[in-house]
């Protein structure tokens, strides 16, 4: 599962700082078929967190009806220097993860 | 005067065919597909990290970096760190060595077995809408720019003629809508002209990537049209006509449409 996170590569401190994050995965629904006409079993991503240097900033539940390769966008205020550490986990609990720097100054 | 009437026919289809060879499209009046999106979808395809075509490119340059095959070697082992800019615009091209017409699908997968020992990628797979991706969009910006003299002359004419072909239960060309109707509504759509520049793309209807032979295919079967076979030498020649329709567009991908 790959991902993309997209921080300022540096800060101020106190400075309110954009996060984005997209992750490459089907969210399938469990509402559709394949060719056959079986049901495409439900896994969606149902878990993502976000954690500033060990403390969760973020959190949130998704489900069936967000869509495919889901692009999260949220802010937080920059504290430390560190890094931002996502954690994220579907249905078939396969688990993804991706990390990304940033320096804070002042 | 059942000759004159003849004669008249005859006229009316001679200039039918020089009309034909004509672009029906003048190149002052082209718009890319993005061109007929919302607003919103197309700052999703302008913005360089929200773009989910992106994710493809991406994992296509880990796949041009890693050694494959009997060979062991990969993608960036024989092009070394040199430009593949402008590379993808040229696309389809007579392969020299067969005198084949190969798309960029193609050529990556010609790559892959004569060169590298390996396995050609199956078309629609991950790993090569991927590189395709990471090759097209090293292109960006690029005008298309297919040659269509000598050997590909007689594939350019086939996939003309492929292009008017009227087929399928509603018994409609491309020309139909991408030449006679762009820009009006097909229920919410609005119709484009029909350019294969913004591919591999993302599309919404698919949320994931497509080849352009499954935009293609998504196409005949609107129109209750017997689809391709993927890579089939009609959709090769059908390629060819469209990036020479689309002469001078630049290229866009990934591009995200509706």
């Amino acid at each position: 599962m790959a991902a993309r996170i997209q921080i300022p590569r540096e800060a101020r401190r106190g400075d309110v700082i954009e996060v984005r994050i997209l992750i490459q995965h089907p969210m399938e629904t469990g509402y559709r078929h394949d060719d056959v006409g079986h049901l495409i079993k439900r896994n969606v991503i149902k878990v993502l967190s976000c954690r500033y240097n060990g403390v969760e900033v973020f959190r949130a539940d998704l489900s069936s009806g967000i869509s495919a390769n889901p692009y999260v966008q949220f802010y937080t205020v920059a504290e430390a220097s560190g890094n931002l550490e996502f954690t994220w986990i579907d249905d078939e609990g396969e688990r993804g993860a991706e990390r990304q720097p940033i320096v804070v100054k002042g | 005067m059942r000759r004159a009437g003849l004669a008249l026919a005859a006229a009316a289809l001679a200039a039918g065919v020089a009309l034909a060879q004509e672009r029906a499209i003048p190149p002052g009046e082209l718009k890319s597909g993005s061109a007929f999106l919302g607003t919103d979808l197309r700052a999703l395809q302008n913005d360089d990290f929200a773009n989910p075509g992106m994710l493809w490119v991406e994992s296509g340059e880990k796949i041009w970096r890693e050694p494959a095959g009997k060979k062991s070697i990969a993608c960036a082992g024989c092009h070394k760190d040199r430009s593949m800019r402008g590379v993808a615009a040229n696309y389809p091209k007579i392969e020299k060595a067969s005198g084949k017409l190969v798309n960029l699908e193609g050529r990556i997968n010609l790559c892959r077995t004569e060169r590298m020992g390996a396995e050609p990628l199956r078309y629609e797979s991950e790993e090569l809408l991927a590189l395709t991706a990471y090759l097209a969009r090293q292109s960006l910006g690029v005008p298309i720019a297919t040659r269509i003299d000598g050997a590909a002359r007689v594939h350019f004419e086939a996939g003309r003629a492929s292009y008017h072909l009227r087929r399928g239960q509603m018994n409609l060309s491309c020309a139909h809508c991408h030449d006679a109707q762009w820009g009006k509504r097909l229920l919410s759509e609005i119709i484009s002209q029909g350019h294969p520049n913004a591919y591999p793309a993302y599309r919404m209807e698919w949320q994931t990537m497509g080849s352009l032979e499954r935009r293609l295919r998504a196409c005949l079967s609107g129109i209750r049209a017997e689809m391709l076979p993927y890579g089939a030498q009609e959709s090769l020649d059908l390629e060819l006509f469209l990036a020479w329709r689309a002469q001078g567009l630049p290229i866009e991908t990934p591009g995200v449409r509706r």
